[in-house]
């Protein structure tokens, strides 16, 4: 996932650094679904590394990126970038080197808990949807209205002059 | 055994990754995909958290799984702007370069 990830930046074809997204954001998907959480692995599939990407895609081939590789690299600009992403990953790791709670493994879920185990009463979008309309419906209507002004603000934007 | 660590660690390099993409790379698409990646890393942090605080009753904290939920959310219809934001540009300037659009520099 992480040299995807790293393929995302070092690719000088956008084309190329779309599709590297698409591994890099299915293999953490296989991460979230490895740490029990099913909706948020398959949410991120499908919003993901379907609609994003897809519309990432769209965007270059409408755009026709190709100027991009005649261009030289400014490589002072370059090199500070990668010195202050060095010392945040310094900082990083000596801050969870620190955290005491880091070199713990995860305690076991309750068999219950577990989606299609046996026993269970529920999985985990039913608790998910059950905390979403309970104890956060004010901010999920507040992202209805988000998605709703995106949306108008999308079509004002992308819309032609017509004057 | 796999650990919290380990999980905060791939998320820490993936944000990494994405802030050095913001930071070197000139095209403001690759710039998106990289404010994606460092999305998707506080994510990977937010549900490995969420995993290891396990309630009495056995089950992971779904609050953070839901905060996770808003930020995909929220990053969609970022990505929807942004891109539209882009093709606008693009239209007016032809080109997707940071360096060519500086009217607004000091």
């Amino acid at each position: 996932m992480l040299i995807f990830g790293a393929a995302v930046i070092i690719n000088r074809n956008p084309v190329a650094s779309a599709l590297s997204l698409v591994v890099s954001f299915l293999a953490l998907a296989a991460l979230f679904i490895s740490l029990d959480a099913y909706f948020i692995g398959i949410i991120q599939v499908l919003v993901y590394a379907g609609a994003i990407m897809v519309l990432f895609l769209f965007i270059i081939m409408l755009l026709d990126l190709r100027a991009e590789k005649l261009r030289k690299i400014n490589w002072i600009a370059s090199a500070g970038g990668l010195v202050v992403a060095l010392a945040l990953i310094i900082q990083i790791f000596a801050v969870i080197g620190r955290f005491g709670a880091a070199n713990k493994p995860f305690p076991p879920l309750a068999r219950h808990v577990l989606s299609g185990a046996e026993g269970s009463t529920s999985d985990d979008v039913h608790r998910i949807g059950l905390s979403l309309f309970t104890n956060y419906n004010l901010p999920f209507q507040i992202i209805g209205i988000v998605i709703l002004v995106a949306t108008i603000g999308v079509v004002m934007l992308s819309r032609r002059e017509t004057r | 055994m796999v650990t919290l660590g380990d999980y905060l660690l791939v998320s820490g390099v993936l944000f990494t990754i994405g802030f050095a993409g913001v930071m070197v790379r000139r095209n403001i698409i690759i710039i998106l995909m990289a404010l994606e990646l460092m999305l998707n890393a506080a994510n990977l942090s937010l549900v490995a958290f969420s995993r290891f605080h396990v309630d009495p009753t056995g089950a992971p904290n779904y609050n953070a799984q839901v905060f996770v939920f808003f930020i995909i959310t929220v990053a969609a219809a970022e990505v929807a702007v942004g891109l539209a934001i882009v093709v606008a540009l693009f239209r007016l300037r032809q080109t997707t370069h940071v360096e060519d659009i500086s009217s607004l520099k000091f």
